[in-house]
């Protein structure tokens, strides 16, 4: 045992002369300082890692059986679901993980809404996740064309032709995207190269970056307070407990939590009802019939209904566009000096649950029909939610903020 | 102190426990995943048993079908290919195919059912080239004693007309007979050879 | 935790986007048993015999049913393949060619079932083979409640024999008057009772649940273990674990 472990400090000294094993080690895990009062909201990080891990193994497992052409497209899933020995674990994994991946990024953003975690110094960490955000969109829109179904493939059309109606260079646009004059086997095939290779490269280097800027400034935490500022005389923060061992055995368990919820629903409701997968994507695509009713899949919904709530193409457009992007000012939108909601005034709180509401109304209504009722709903909520971020400067300013304790508690 | 110590045997415990359980999970996760790299229904069906006719076949032909994708090689060998068998033992490298490569119902000189029909696998034994038939009376550079077999263009191996190796080429053992059985006398069946002793 | 709970409650109680519009009309439910293996057998014969006339299944192999729902080879060569070229191994495709389909025999190609199950749903297939009516003005002599100015015949009518619809007056928002179905009331005999037609169309509409995703037999099994070893084995030694490390922070 004693030579065992004699032999493997030399080879880890022998790596360690030639490459930072042991230093990358202690600068990400071991002797990085994480605030020690962290909460329910930050597993989601780690959670999201995780799931980006199970999307890749399963989209390479996946590709193996795939084929990315109009004609043999929806056959090759069915094949992956019946021919492929657990074919069909696979697929169910990938296509709740596509889920899954939105539950835990829209959980992890709101709790930088939570805690003020966009704010200085961590705008950049902050933009860098809103990068990853939009890339993840980018990257469940060219995957769910995949399938060939019809909801893939009108869906894929209706998102395109938002393109199309930009200004001067909108058709222009719309034809580049496509390779063709509709969505046809050409679109299909190069999103398939965008799915599996161009999309995930970026997805996974920005995830570097955004660790690196993380762990750059450091970890905000619930309290919002700086655990920095308070040291002992080793430099190393009074607040702060090492990263490993104490949130790689939390963080663990927050994995497999997660698993439970996702499992069930990978092996006892894979549709989950419908939201998922969509019952109108087990029919082929059939470019000369639009299913009754087309919504985006859940994750997009929101930004759905308000771009049906604008009464105008290019408005609707621009305000869809506009409801996504605002996010990434927020940094600057926050003109209070208390990070953490604990410490805020009642005018942030009531402005982010009304911002909850209003995200979650959009989202139901954007898989609803665009009845004149729902539409007025969903001009209420558009306006709210707008309100949450060009208010903010206003709002912010004035609250009445509690004042923050020295130590995290 | 003693406290202490309890408290590290516990964490210790408790780790490797974890890693056992957790450990298991993993290993568990990779069956599914490793069983998806095995033929599918698709190429198990595509790889099953094939009939194959065998009553247009001159004697000195050579047939090629497919099974499970892979070259089936049926030469009807007439009475001199026959004889020319016998007289290569010294210049084989397993001329009494002890090497299973063959079912026992053909592992004797002829390595057949019938010795008029050779029925092999067209894969060379080294690294998997498919071979070519060179017959006795074509015009070829193996030598003037060659009696007919096939030579492999990739590494030079070369097998008799019962697809037993010479020796001195780089491919190990003799050609592999499939598992087979005949339905008829012209009507052979690929792949199965169930209730064949 | 309990939060997570909630969440995922509020998921669940989040009305399921519905399957293709039932035209209007309420659906019977199916009530189907995927752990009837009799059940699916039959359901199995009727597909074979009633809907492969026209309909194919090309991504079910013959073998498949025969391996999940208990058929020995010899019994799906003789009962279930009826085309003497077609073997065990294949897909369950169908003679008549699409042109043929579309220009000689109906307006439109019959769909293939492999995933009708999955756009459907269960209880609309087991409505629509429930709700054909005689109707003179289509080309096959019938309509359909759940599916419009179907373009498929009844080929079960034998079995159920033929229903009428039955008509009554109502006044539209706009003080008119319009005729609507209420109803169907049956007015020739099939050769099975209501009960034992109710059964066959089970049957048939469990079948196509099956056919649908064939896996999900195994996969509930799979899942049970999965979920078992999860919350049974690996929680509580990963939550002790930190509660233990946990000890030197609080």
């Amino acid at each position: 045992m004693e030579k065992v472990t004699q032999a493997l400090n030399g080879l880890l000294g022998w790596v360690d002369d030639r490459f930072p094993l042991s230093k990358m080690w202690n600068e990400h895990l071991a002797r990085y300082y994480a605030p020690k009062n962290f909460n329910f909201w930050y597993f989601f990080g780690s959670l999201a890692l995780f799931v980006l891990v199970i999307q890749i193994v399963t989209g390479i497992w996946l590709t193996m059986n795939y084929k990315p052409s109009a004609e043999h497209a929806f056959a090759s899933v069915e094949y992956i679901m019946r021919d492929v020995e657990w074919g069909w674990w696979m697929r169910y994994m990938h296509s709740t993980g596509a889920s899954a991946f939105f539950i835990v990024i829209y959980l992890h953003m709101f709790r930088a809404l939570l805690y003020g975690s966009y704010k200085k110094p961590r705008e950049l960490l902050w933009l860098t996740g809103m990068i990853i955000y939009f890339t993840l969109m980018g990257e469940a829109f060219f995957g769910y064309l995949l399938p060939w179904g019809q909801m893939s493939y009108w869906g894929a059309q209706v998102i395109i032709s938002l393109f199309g109606a930009l200004p001067w260079i909108g058709d222009d646009l719309a034809l580049l995207i496509r390779g063709d004059f509709v969505v046809s086997d050409v679109t299909l095939n190069r999103f398939f190269s965008l799915h599996v290779i161009a999309l995930p490269l970026v997805l996974c280097g920005l995830v570097a970056a955004h660790i690196l800027a993380l762990h750059e400034v450091g970890s905000n935490n619930p309290d919002g307070i700086e655990i920095k500022k308070n040291k002992d005389a080793n430099g190393v923060p009074l607040d702060g407990i090492p990263f490993h061992p104490y949130y790689t055995v939390k963080d663990i368990v927050g994995v497999v939590v997660f698993l439970i919820f996702f499992c069930a629903v990978v092996f006892f409701a894979p549709e989950m009802g419908g939201y998922f997968l969509e019952h109108a994507n087990f029919i082929p695509a059939d470019p000369l019939k639009t299913p009754e009713h087309i919504a985006p899949v859940w994750y997009f919904t929101p930004f759905y209904a308000i771009l049906r709530a604008v009464p105008n193409q290019l408005g609707g457009v621009i305000a869809m566009g506009a409801s996504t992007v605002l996010f990434m000012f927020l940094p600057w939108l926050d003109r209070s000096p208390v990070k953490s909601i604990r410490y805020r005034g009642r005018k942030y709180k009531t402005a982010l649950a009304l911002f909850v509401i209003s995200f979650i109304t959009l989202g139901y209504l954007g898989m609803q029909p665009a009845t004149p009722t729902f539409t007025w709903i969903a001009r209420f909520f558009s306006v709210i939610y707008f309100a949450f971020f060009l208010l903010m400067p206003f709002y912010t300013r004035t609250d009445d903020d509690k004042p923050v304790p020295e130590r995290v508690r | 102190m003693s406290n202490e110590v309890m408290n590290s045997n516990r964490r210790r415990f408790l780790t490797a426990a974890a890693t056992v359980v957790g450990g298991a999970g993993v290993v568990a996760t990779a069956v599914p995943f490793i069983s998806t790299l095995t033929p599918s229904a698709r190429a198990r069906a595509i790889g099953a048993p094939v009939e194959i006719d065998l009553s247009d076949l001159a004697p000195g032909g050579l047939k090629i079908e497919q099974w499970q994708g892979k070259p089936i090689w049926i030469l009807r060998r007439n009475d001199a290919d026959l004889s020319g068998l016998e007289q290569l033992d010294d210049k084989l490298r397993d001329p009494d195919s002890e090497v299973e490569q063959q079912p026992d119902y053909a592992s004797d000189k002829y390595r057949s059912i019938k010795p008029e029909y050779l029925i092999v696998v067209g894969l060379c034994t080294h690294l998997g080239c498919s071979p070519s038939y060179v017959p006795q009376d074509e015009d070829h550079s193996l030598g003037d004693d060659w009696l007919g077999g096939f030579f492999c263009p990739c590494h030079g191996s070369k097998f008799d007309l019962a697809g037993r190796v010479y020796a001195g080429v780089p491919a190990p053992t003799n050609l592999l007979v499939p598992p087979h059985k005949y339905l008829s006398d012209t009507r052979v069946l690929i792949g199965d050879d169930s209730g064949v002793s | 935790m309990m939060r997570t709970i909630t969440l995922f409650t509020l998921i669940a109680l989040l009305p399921a986007p519905g399957f293709a519009a039932g035209g209007g009309v309420k659906l019977m439910h199916a009530d189907v048993d995927l752990g009837d293996k009799e059940s699916l057998q039959r359901g199995a014969a009727t597909f074979v015999n009633y809907c492969m006339g026209c309909h194919s299944a090309s991504y079910m192999r013959y073998n498949r049913i025969g391996k999940d729902l208990g058929i020995s080879d010899d019994v799906l060569e003789s009962n279930f393949i009826f085309n003497p070229e077609d073997k065990v191994g294949d897909t369950m495709e169908i003679a008549m060619r699409k042109s043929d389909a579309e220009n000689i025999y109906f307006a439109v190609n019959p769909p293939d079932l492999s995933v009708i199950a999955r756009s459907r749903g269960a209880d609309w297939l087991y409505t629509y083979f429930m709700t054909f009516y005689k109707d003179e003005s289509r080309p096959m002599g019938v309509n359909n409640l759940v599916f419009k100015d179907v373009g498929m015949p009844h080929v079960l009518w034998q079995k159920q024999g033929m229903q009428a619809p039955v008509y009554e007056m109502v006044r539209t928002a706009d003080g008119g008057e319009k005729k609507v179905i209420t109803g169907l009331e049956q007015i020739s005999r099939g050769s099975q009772s209501t009960e034992e037609y109710q059964q066959t169309v089970r049957d048939l509409v469990n079948f196509l649940v099956y056919l649908g995703e064939p896996a999900q037999l195994k996969r509930k099994t799979v899942g049970f273990w999965v979920l078992f070893y999860l919350i049974v084995l690996l929680l509580p030694v990963v939550y002790l674990l930190k509660k233990e490390y946990w000890r030197d922070i609080h």
